[in-house]
C-alpha cells in the first residue's frame, strides 16, 4: 500500500508534454526526470515527491513512442498514473518498464489536485484518503500478468529464452 | 477478415484472428532510431543474448538529431552505429540516411503483407504499402530484436471510404487531417484504420504514405491500404524479395465504416495544440507566421517538394519569415535537384537542409522562439513541439505551407496575388 499526493491533468496529455524532445539527447532516467511534465507544469519536477500520483483524463500519453516518457515519470518517484484511458504505445511502454497504470474513470472524477491517495496496485484498489472515497481500477488483461509478474518485458523475455 | 487481421493471422500461424485476441506475431523488420535505439540497445544487452535474431530484419536509422546537433546526440548516434556494426544489421550513415519513414520503403526494406514494428510512433506509415506497421517502445524493440516476435492485441478495424473528386490543392494530408478533425485524437484508439474508396485509388503512393503516417494522430495502431498496381510496381523497382498482397475479405467485420465525399474537403489547417483542431483554410482567419517548414516523414517526399515548388516558382518568400525545406531522404534531394526544384526554392529565398527530422520534433534546424508561429507540413502541433512551449505550430499540406510562406499569413494557394 502506497500513498502520496495527486497531480491532476486534463485530456490528451502527450509525450512531448511529459518529456519534451529537446531533452531526448540523453536516456538516463534520473536526468530525464528533471524535466518531467515541464511544458505543461513547470513546477512538477521540482515539487513531486516519491509516492505521488499522476491523475489525468482520457488518452494519457498520446503522441510519440518515446519510452523516455514512462521512464521519467517512474524516475520522478511517481507510484502510478491513474487515467480514464491511456494511449496505446504509452500503455505498452509503461507495462514493459514496470510503471503501474490504473484505468479508472470514476477515480479520475473523484480525485482533486492535492488529494492524498492510497493505491494497492496488485488489487487495483484506489482510496482517496482526503475524501474517504474508494475505487477499483479495470484489471489488466490476463495476458499481461506474466510480464507484470516478471517485473517487466526484459526480465520476462530473459526468463523465456533461458527456459528455451 | 480486414486487412490488418489477414496480415496478423498470417504472421501468428493462425487461419483467423479476432479483435481483442492476444497473439505472438513474427516480425519482418524491427526499426529504431538515434533516440529510441540507445535505450533498445541497453535493454537488449540485459536479455542475455549476444546476437539479434536476424540482422537482415533489424534496422537502425539515425535521423532525429543528425547531422549530430550536439555532443550528447553524437554519443547516442555513436552507440547506434557501433551496435549495428557489431551486429551486422541495416544502418544508414549521414550522407546516405534519410528520415526513417521516407527511407525504408525507398530501400525496399518493407514490403506489402509484412509486419514492421518500430520504436517510433510513425511506423504506421508502412500501412500505405499494404503492410502492418506499428509503433512501440524501445523495450518492445529490444525484446523483438532478441526473439523475432512480439505480443500484440488484435485491433478492431475502422474503415474509411473516400469518394468523389478532390478540389484543387487537396491531397492526402487534407484527407487525413479532415478525418482526424472528425473523429478526434483518440477516435481510433487501439484500432486499425483501413482506407479505401475511389479517391484513394486515384491518390498517389506518396499521398497514401502521408495518410498512413498520421493514423497515430487519431490514436490508431496502424493505417492500412490495399497494395494496388501502383504500389506493386513501386516495390518491384526496388527489390526482388517476394511478398504477398492481401485484400480485405468482402465479409470483413468493421467496428465502424465512415464515408467522406472528398469534393467537400477544402485544404485543411490543424490549429494549435492538437492535430484534431482542424479548420478549412478559408476559415483560418488572419494568422501571421514566422516560419514555414516543408519536410518530415509526413510530407518530405518528392511529390510534396514538387507541389511546394509549383507554388513557390517565380515568387519570393515574405521578408517577415523563414522558410525551411527539408527533403526526406538523399534520393528525394537528388531527384529535386535534377528537376530544378532546389533551384526554385533557393531563388525564392528558402533554406534547404540535409535530410533530418530536425525541427519536426523541436530537435534542431529551425527551433521557434516564444511567441512565434510556424506553419509546418509535419504531423504534430503539441505544446512545445517545435521549440518554445510558448510557440505555436499549424499543420497543413505543402501547398498551403508554401503559399503561406509567400504571403506571410496562412492562405490557400488559390488566393495568392
Ligand atoms: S519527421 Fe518528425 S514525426 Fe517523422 S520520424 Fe522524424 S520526428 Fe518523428
Amino acid at each position: 500500500m502506497k500513498s502520496g499526493s495527486a497531480y491532476k491533468y486534463g485530456t490528451n496529455v502527450d509525450t512531448d508534454a511529459i518529456i519534451p524532445a529537446r531533452y531526448l539527447n540523453v536516456s538516463d532516467p534520473a536526468e530525464l526526470a528533471r524535466h518531467c511534465m515541464e511544458d505543461i507544469d513547470e513546477n512538477f519536477a521540482r515539487v513531486v515527491k516519491p509516492g505521488d500520483i499522476i491523475v489525468a483524463d482520457t488518452n494519457f500519453g498520446c503522441g510519440s513512442s518515446r519510452e523516455h516518457a514512462p521512464l521519467c515519470i517512474k524516475a520522478a518517484g511517481v507510484t502510478c498514473v491513474i487515467a480514464k484511458t491511456f494511449a496505446r504505445i504509452f500503455f505498452r511502454n509503461a507495462i514493459n518498464i514496470g510503471l503501474p497504470l490504473m484505468e479508472c474513470p470514476e477515480a479520475v472524477e473523484g480525485i482533486s489536485a492535492g488529494d492524498v491517495i492510497e493505491v494497492d496496485i496488485a488489487r487495483g484498489k484506489i482510496k482517496n484518503i482526503t475524501t474517504g472515497m474508494t475505487f477499483t481500477a479495470k484489471p489488466y488483461p490476463d495476458f499481461m500478468g506474466g510480464i507484470i509478474a516478471s517485473g517487466g518485458l526484459i526480465e520476462y523475455t530473459r526468463q523465456k529464452l533461458a527456459a528455451g | 477478415m480486414t486487412l490488418a487481421e489477414m496480415i496478423l493471422a498470417a504472421h501468428s500461424g493462425k487461419t483467423r484472428v479476432t479483435p481483442g485476441e492476444f497473439i505472438e506475431v513474427n516480425v519482418d523488420m524491427v526499426l529504431s532510431n538515434d533516440i529510441t535505439g540507445p535505450i533498445a540497445i541497453r535493454e537488449f544487452k540485459k536479455i542475455g543474448v549476444n546476437r539479434v535474431f536476424n540482422p537482415k530484419k533489424v534496422v537502425m536509422v539515425p535521423d532525429h538529431f543528425t547531422p549530430n546537433k550536439d555532443i550528447a546526440s553524437a554519443e547516442q548516434a555513436k552507440q547506434v552505429r557501433e551496435f549495428c556494426k557489431e551486429q551486422g544489421c541495416h544502418y544508414f550513415e549521414v550522407g546516405r540516411v534519410g528520415i526513417e519513414h521516407v527511407l525504408l520503403h525507398e530501400e525496399g526494406l518493407v514490403l506489402p503483407g509484412e509486419v514492421i514494428i518500430g520504436a517510433d510512433s510513425h511506423t504506421c506509415t508502412y500501412g500505405a504499402l499494404g503492410a502492418f506497421g506499428t509503433g512501440m517502445g524501445s523495450t518492445d524493440i529490444a525484446s523483438a530484436m532478441a526473439t523475432g516476435h512480439i505480443w500484440m492485441k488484435v485491433p478492431s478495424t475502422i474503415r474509411f471510404n473516400y469518394y468523389g473528386n478532390p478540389r484543387r490543392w487537396v491531397g492526402g494530408k487534407d484527407f487525413i487531417l479532415h478525418a482526424i478533425g472528425d473523429i478526434g485524437v483518440d477516435g481510433a484508439l487501439y484500432a486499425a484504420m483501413e482506407f479505401g474508396g475511389e479517391a484513394i485509388d486515384w491518390l498517389s503512393l506518396e499521398g497514401r504514405l502521408t495518410m498512413a503516417n498520421m493514423a497515430i494522430e487519431a490514436g490508431g495502431k496502424a493505417g492500412l491500404f490495399y497494395a494496388d498496381e501502383k504500389t506493386v510496381s513501386y516495390i518491384k523497382e526496388r527489390t526482388n524479395r517476394p511478398f504477398t498482397v492481401y485484400n480485405p475479405n468482402p465479409d470483413a467485420q468493421y467496428e465502424k465504416v465512415i464515408d467522406y465525399d472528398v469534393s467537400d474537403i477544402e485544404p485543411q489547417v490543424a490549429f494549435p495544440h492538437l492535430p484534431s483542431n482542424t479548420r478549412p483554410v478559408s476559415q483560418a482567419g488572419h494568422i501571421k507566421i514566422d516560419q514555414a517548414v516543408i519536410g518530415s516523414c509526413t510530407n518530405g517526399r518528392i511529390e510534396d517538394l514538387r507541389v511546394a515548388a509549383q507554388v513557390l516558382k517565380g515568387r519570393q518568400v515574405a521578408s517577415s519569415l523563414r522558410c525551411i525545406i527539408i527533403p526526406g531522404s538523399q534520393s528525394v534531394y537528388m531527384q529535386a535537384l535534377k528537376e530544378g526544384l532546389i533551384e526554385t526554392f533557393i531563388a525564392a529565398g528558402c533554406a534547404v537542409s540535409a535530410p533530418t527530422c530536425g525541427p519536426c520534433l523541436g530537435g534542431h534546424m529551425g527551433i521557434l522562439a516564444s511567441g512565434e508561429k510556424a506553419i509546418a507540413t509535419t504531423n504534430r502541433n503539441f505544446v512545445g513541439r517545435m521549440g518554445s512551449p510558448k510557440s505555436e505550430v499549424y499543420l497543413s499540406s505543402p501547398a498551403v505551407a508554401a503559399a503561406s510562406a509567400i504571403s506571410g499569413n496562412i492562405i490557400n494557394p488559390d488566393d495568392l496575388a
